[in-house]
């Protein structure tokens, strides 16, 4: 496995090839407190070079001071690697499901497709105003643990389900496929819940089902 | 070099400074005012700093009070830090403010500092006894000094201008120019403020380099945008305040403005809370007319 290191602003990015080849890349996210690495466990097959993220604050990519994460920087990550592999399918588990969600209707030209897997900060926080808290220390990070402000901040982002809507239609104008999202998840957090309705949404589908259809548009 | 100097009529610097870190993040603290008078919290808007206090808090901390304020993450002489967000900027205020007294103190703050603290007050009543908001309460206008992803529009082009920046955003650097362009180029978004008050400003929020005078605002971050958050969750936290409230808006828009209106904010104003329009005001109020304002906050606070 190769590693290449890719700069967001203020952050490295870590960003593995766990198999090699030609044609489109596949893209895997991690879920919430994950690593690339732990991607290469998901049984598919894929016949192109596959490659996996580590978001800010996971597994080798840097690991910021203070805090501030969100669904949207992580997708500003992804957006980082796109430039550098060019279009990709996307299969994103947990929270990076929501992140390959949002930047199929970001970059609906560059994502080929979005699966989405069931997995860790899937659901993320709330869907309207909550009272927060006072929450100032999330106690230090334990050898090479994610960020313990990614674990906290990013298990509560809000993900209403208009927000939602208004990417999957971003990503059917915009990416010229049928249906530019694929949802495997078994779990239906609201988020998932409104689009799951959606035109453009495939459902019903098996990961490798899915992969193999973007594989072909 | 010995940078320039500007003076500004009533204008004074803080009379203690000192530096906060909030898990690694610096935070800029400053104090007018005697230590031992009781604590009030000032908190400034988007892009701006602690020092855009420099005329009204003298004023406050002349009548009796230990004016507190701090420059949030990114911007006057506060750490430049990898991520921003509301949360980050809530939790810096809460370190700040637990770090000078555990008793609830009054707060004033203004445009996106006002929305803010309504966040931190509603997760944290006990932090604050009253609240002083300056053109800070829900508007259904978008809210231009809200960074990045705080901001509820979802234009595919806005997105994609975002993500572009992103690419950018490591090598980004404020322009330079003498004091005198930097003070031109802020007029353009506070065009009801005096060429002497934003040359004053320069000499504090800007850094004097060999080529020149640059903001000291992180240049990777960029106001505007989209992201979950919506108006109304604003609203929804004003009208649940379990606190004195006082609110001010002026009558005129301006660039740096949430364009709220008193229709707008009535239905939502906590109980008891009051609101106060002042005519042929912008959005910088308590810069414009201090000396309005002023009686009317420490009448509030006392």
């Amino acid at each position: 496995m190769t590693t290449i290191t890719l700069q967001h602003n203020k952050i490295s990015l870590a960003l593995h090839q766990i198999q090699g080849g030609s044609g489109r890349p596949l893209l895997l996210l991690h879920g919430l407190g994950e690593h690339g690495r732990n991607m290469s466990n998901i049984n598919l097959t894929w016949n192109g070079p596959i490659w996996a993220l580590d978001f800010t604050g996971h597994g080798e990519s840097t690991v910021p001071r203070g805090g501030g994460y969100s669904s949207e920087i992580l997708m500003a990550d992804v957006d980082i690697a796109l430039r550098q592999l060019g279009p990709c399918t996307l299969l994103g588990r947990g929270l990076g499901a929501y992140v390959a969600f949002l930047t199929a209707g970001a970059r609906p030209q560059l994502v080929r497709g979005a699966v989405l897997v069931d997995g860790p900060g899937l659901s993320g926080g709330a869907i309207h105003a909550t009272s927060t808290g006072e929450f100032t220390e999330p106690g230090p990070r334990v050898g090479t643990a994610p960020d313990p402000w990614a674990l906290f901040e990013l298990s509560r982002d809000a993900r209403p389900p208009n927000y939602a809507l208004t990417f999957i239609g971003l990503a059917k104008a915009g990416s010229g496929l049928e249906d530019p999202v694929a949802v495997t998840c078994t779990v239906n957090p609201p988020w998932v819940e409104a689009i799951r309705a959606e035109a453009g949404v495939l459902t019903d589908i098996t990961v490798q089902e899915a992969l193999d259809i973007y594989a072909t548009n | 070099m010995i940078p320039e100097t500007r003076s500004f009529p009533g204008a004074r610097r803080p009379d203690r400074t000192r530096r906060q870190d909030v898990d690694g993040v610096g935070i800029a603290v400053y104090e007018w005012g005697k230590e031992s008078d009781p604590v009030v919290f000032f908190v400034h808007g988007g892009s701006d700093f602690a020092g855009t206090y420099d005329v009204f808090a003298p004023l406050c901390a002349d009548a009796g009070w230990r004016v507190v304020a701090w420059d949030h993450r990114g911007h006057g002489d506060s750490d430049h830090a990898a991520l921003y967000s509301w949360d980050a900027d809530i939790r810096d205020a809460l370190s700040v403010m637990s770090s000078v007294t555990d008793s609830p103190a009054p707060v004033v703050a203004h445009s996106k500092g006002g929305a803010f603290m309504m966040q931190l007050i509603d997760g944290s009543p006990y932090r604050v006894s009253k609240m002083v908001n300056i053109d800070g309460m829900p508007s259904k206008r978008r809210m231009p000094d809200v960074p990045d992803h705080d901001q509820s529009r979802l234009l595919a082009g806005e997105i994609g201008s975002w993500l572009d920046y992103r690419h950018e955003a490591h090598s980004a650097e404020r322009k330079p120019g003498t004091l005198e362009d930097l003070a031109r180029r802020r007029g353009k978004m506070n065009p009801r403020l005096s060429i002497e008050w934003l040359e004053y400003l320069v000499t504090i929020g800007a850094k004097q380099d060999h080529d020149g005078w640059r903001w000291k605002l992180d240049p990777s971050m960029r106001f505007g945008g989209f992201g979950p958050w919506r108006p109304e969750w604003s609203a929804l936290r004003m009208a649940s305040l379990p606190i004195p409230f006082l609110g001010f808006i002026g009558t005129v828009d301006e660039p740096m403005g949430w364009g709220a209106r008193e229709r707008d904010i009535r239905p939502w104003l906590p109980a008891g809370g009051h609101l106060e329009v002042l005519q042929d005001i912008g959005h910088f109020i308590h810069i414009e007319v201090p000396e309005i304002v002023a009686p009317k906050v420490l009448d509030f606070i006392s």
